[in-house]
């Protein structure tokens, strides 16, 4: 019976895949019969290994997406491991998942207008602490090591880990394990390093090679924040893909699989990375020693976290300024004078965009949590879970870089006519959409407690309606979660909107990078802000209406969950 | 399947053979007097770069005025970059499609026109002196509107605008501005750290660098023809060996460049930068007008003239609506929708046609517009100088690359 929801998730996800790789590795080796060339060869691959800076631009991406990871990594366990238990935990667990519905390219731009020399922090100690009456010349974004692009990374990873995190923690029985560490007297940290990332640490590992995927292959994130003397190779491909000259495409093809390579090595460099840690880790736990003084290490992990937190809402604060300014010009603190040109253009004259937005997120969102549904149910009924292959297989998407088979994807549905379509556009998102939705679905369905669909048996319900009237409404509101993340992921992407809608189908998303060509901060900073406020809808929509429906319920009022 | 793609292949090498001799063989599919008809109920997918909000909604008033007098729907397609359409073209050529294309209109000149122009991917010649408002454009005093980057354009691409290469300088750090690229280098020199130009490939950081040759090629008779491999390194030893001595006091000591003009003059507008530049004459005032420039900015031209060229729209090979985009570039070549796209409340930019020989109620159109406190006039504008070859535009960017893309 999961057998046909397993069948259609995997050719919905392998397909496109698969597809796209291929058509990427085809003219990869020459073969473009467009262009006049139909002979097979190894010359691109050696085109676009002579170009300028090659090997820094694999560098870049290598360094800066490693770097993203292992620091998100950290701030996220020394954190919980610090904090688990604490009321600033609960509080900071409540506001990560919003913060997680944020596009990274919004993320990018509110950090962008907080941090630039002539940023928001600058005039606020301009002129007089800094004695600036213009912005001083010091390179602080698209620095040539990646510095800004990869704290920009590290702002929006960190939420994403800590809630794999929190999915992970209730099946480790850690709140217990730690209790009876700290009675031995161990420190908080050193006692979770022990004993609970080990058994954690295999449960939010996919997660982990997801994060280090995207940070080795973004674009939007390096457009915005990352070096460009050369830049890094993703936003490098996407440049040659765009390249007037004809013959870069091959190169940019080439560039594409080396990309493939980039990724796989950084994941590889990762996997050496776990053996070295466990290896040093080992005298650690034999040497008897407690840690209990941790108390700067705790320290240091709040301020990081509520730092990052306090950088995205303050840059937003920022664009929301910005948003409503008409003319604000350096070291002024605030605008000189302020306007509703932009909201009104952006709501009223280009009302489709959002229209488009909406739309699409929908069409991919719903029917992939009907997928979810469906497979997670069907494995109820067979008293199954989803096995190790059919997860990996969801981390497929997640796993490969998007601009690795996006252009092949591209040319395969110009074959179908399909290219261009909001239908089209639609389901790529899908592919992306559909692994988010199980992630945030599968744990609170594994951890419904199975007593009550058994007791319902026992009262004569029937499978069916057991699934309607017991569990729906005991998941109503994970469901909805899990919808408002599938609904926030769709919004955000990028590429897939640009290359597979080609060009035709504007969303905010696409619209906001495209006014960060131009030279209109205020605009920009509107499309900014609307990349936020679907996702943050759908989310109060989940937060509230299981609220709402239970609100004579006590019990099934949602817990502090998110 | 397979047989589809051979003939497909094989029809895609025969079509860019054939490219290069169709201005001269093929048949015109101009302007005809059921044009109208048959564009009406068409669908117009215009792509048109769309990082400046004004250009934006003037793009959008064209469209609707467009529907509203001969029902052809537009809709304007918001690219980053003009070369992802070229892209998105060849991707469909790839894919054997030879109608139904996506694009159907695009906003293109130079480099990107020549591409396509060479590889046979776009409508056939002859459409553009086809259309009834040809007639006013000033073929003689603009000669760039038959030749884009000295490239024929065999009526290929119809011109919409016209560019010419002007600098913006803030007049609370500069009380004179420097006139000349020598000037520059030693502005620069004094006050390290306020002058840049955008990254190429990036359309105006290449136009930078083709100003710069200009002034400083041995033999500037050598940039209206192709780039000769042999010399090419010698040609441009002087632009690179001015650059090395640039370089290192530019803004962010050249590690570091705006990626498009845009950014450029927001720099500008941040005080970060003492000078920023434009392809459009009057695009300070309408940035002064629209509050993206405080009003300090004024304008001025090197003494020995600058770099001119003109903006075209073309319509590829696989247009569905080709006689629904001749509408729309007939439309945009009226003097009525050159006037308000020359007014700068609106876009500011110089229109394509000979306004002396204009209609006098067309001609008081042009006549009332106010260009704005930082606009020269046409006088002070001075020289335009041409733009060199596309072939060069390919090799100095590569050359630059090489030397400057791994800081």
């Amino acid at each position: 019976m999961a057998l046909w929801p397993k069948a259609i998730i995997i050719g919905l996800l392998a397909g496109p895949v698969v597809t796209g790789l291929v058509g990427t590795l085809v003219p990869a080796f020459g073969y473009l019969p467009a262009l006049g060339s139909t002979e097979v060869s190894i010359a691109p691959f050696r085109a676009a290994f002579n170009a300028p800076g090659m090997l820094t631009s694999i560098g870049l991406s290598l360094g800066t997406g490693l770097a993203a990871t292992a620091l998100s990594l950290l701030i996220v366990i020394l954190f919980t491991a610090g904090w688990l238990g604490a009321q600033i935990f609960s509080r900071i667990s409540r506001f990560l998942a919003p913060l997680l519905a944020i596009p990274h390219a919004a993320t990018a731009f509110a950090l962008a207008f907080l941090i630039a020399p002539s940023g928001f922090l600058m005039r606020l100690f301009s002129p007089w602490a800094t004695g600036f009456e213009r912005p001083p010349d010091v390179l602080i974004l698209n620095d040539p090591y990646g510095i800004a692009m990869t704290a920009g990374l590290v702002l929006k990873e960190v939420p994403f880990l800590f809630l794999m995190m929190l999915a992970a923690l209730p099946q480790s029985r850690v709140l217990e394990l730690t209790k009876v560490v700290t009675n031995l007297g161990y420190g908080r940290i050193k006692g979770f390093l022990c004993v609970v990332v080990p058994q954690i640490y295999p449960q939010i590992r996919l997660p982990i090679f997801a994060v280090l995927a995207y940070s080795t292959s973004v674009v939007d994130v390096a457009m915005i924040l990352g070096p460009t003397t050369p830049p890094p190779l993703a936003p490098r491909i996407l440049g040659w893909l765009f390249d007037p000259e004809p013959a870069i495409r091959f190169q940019a093809s080439a560039a594409a699989i080396l990309q493939i390579g980039v990724t796989g090595a950084a994941i590889l460099v990762w996997v050496a990375g776990e053996t070295v840690c466990k290896t040093l880790a080992e005298p650690m736990y034999r040497s008897g020693n407690r840690g209990p003084k941790d108390g700067l290490q705790r320290w240091l992990a709040v301020s990081f976290m509520t730092g990052s937190m306090i950088a995205v809402v303050g840059g937003f604060a920022v664009l929301g300024v910005w948003s409503f300014s008409d003319g604000w010009w350096f070291p002024e603190l605030f605008p000189s004078a302020f306007g509703l040109d932009h909201w009104q253009s952006a709501l009223k004259d280009n009302n489709g965009t959002i229209l488009t937005t909406a739309v699409i997120a929908m069409v991919s969102a719903v029917p992939s949590l009907l997928l979810v549904v469906w497979l997670l149910e069907a494995h109820t009924r067979e008293n199954a879970k989803p096995g190790p292959l059919l997860r990996g297989i969801l981390f497929i998407p997640l796993l490969v870089p998007q601009v690795c088979f996006l252009f092949g994807l591209h040319v395969a549905l110009v074959y179908l006519g399909l290219d261009g379509t909001w239908f089209a556009v639609a389901l790529a998102h899908a592919v992306f959409v559909l692994p988010y939705v199980f992630l945030a679905l599968t744990d609170p369905w594994d951890h419904l407690d199975p007593r009550f669909g058994r007791i319902a048996a026992s009262l004569g319900a029937s499978t069916q309606r057991i699934f309607w009237r017991i569990r729906l409404p005991l998941l109503l509101q994970p469901l909805l979660v899990a919808l408002a993340i599938g609904l926030a992921v769709s919004v955000a992407q990028y590429l897939p909107t640009i290359v597979i809608g080609a060009g035709r189908v504007t969303t905010i998303t696409t619209e906001s990078l495209a006014l960060a060509s131009g030279g209109n901060r205020p605009a920009l900073a509107v499309y900014a802000l609307l990349q936020l406020v679907l996702p943050l809808f759908s989310f109060a929509v989940a937060l509230m209406l299981p609220a709402l429906v239970f609100r004579n319920r006590s019990a099934m009022r949602p817990a502090s969950s998110f | 399947m397979r047989t589809h793609r051979f003939r497909t292949s094989l029809a895609a090498i025969l079509f860019s053979l054939t490219g290069s001799l169709a201005s001269s063989a093929a048949v015109a599919e101009g302007w005809s007097d059921t044009t109208l008809e048959e564009a009406k109920g068409q669908k117009v997918y215009f792509y048109a770069w769309g990082g400046e909000p004004r250009i934006n909604a003037y793009i959008d008033w064209a469209a609707q005025e467009v529907e509203k007098r001969y029902g052809v729907s537009v809709e304007h397609v918001k690219v980053s970059e003009t070369g992802a359409v070229v892209t998105q073209i060849i991707g469909e050529k790839t894919a054997g499609r030879e109608d139904g294309g996506s694009v159907d209109l695009v906003w293109i000149n130079g480099e990107n026109f020549n591409t396509l122009k060479s590889q046979g991917l776009l409508a056939a010649p002859g459409w553009a002196q086809s259309l009834p408002n040809w007639t006013h454009v000033d073929v003689n005093g603009k000669p760039t509107v038959l030749s884009d980057f000295t490239v024929p354009t065999d009526g290929q691409e119809a011109p919409w605008g016209m560019a010419q290469l002007v600098f913006m300088y803030d007049t609370r750090v500069l009380a004179e501005p420097p006139r000349s690229l020598q000037a520059i280098k030693d502005l620069v020199k004094r006050q390290p750290g306020r002058f840049t130009y955008p990254q190429p490939p990036n359309f105006h950081g290449t136009t930078f660098l083709k100003q710069a040759l200009i002034n400083l090629i041995e033999n500037p008779e050598k940039l209206s023809s192709p780039v000769d491999e042999a010399t090419f390194d010698q040609d441009v030893a002087p632009l690179f060996a001015f650059l090395d001595e640039l370089h290192p006091n530019l803004w962010r000591k050249g590690a570091v460049f705006p990626n498009n003009a845009a950014q450029m003059r927001l720099l500008l507008a941040d005080g970060e930068l003492d000078i920023a530049f434009t392809f459009n004459p009057s695009d300070a005032s309408s940035a002064i007008a629209n509050k993206e420039l405080p009003n300090t900015i004024r304008t001025f031209v090197f003494e020995d003239g600058t770099l001119g060229n003109t903006h075209f729209v073309a319509i590829p090979f696989n247009s569905s609506a080709k006689q629904g985009a001749m509408v729309l570039a007939n439309f945009l070549l009226s003097p009525e929708a050159q006037a308000r796209k020359q007014d700068p409340a609106h876009w500011g930019d110089p229109t394509v046609l000979d306004v002396a020989g204009l209609e006098a109620a067309d001609r008081a159109a042009f006549d009332k517009l106010d260009l704005g406190i930082a606009t020269l006039s046409p006088a002070e504008l001075g020289n335009t100088l041409p733009e060199p070859h596309p072939s060069w535009v390919t090799a100095i960017e590569k050359a630059w690359e090489t030397r400057y893309g791994n800081s």
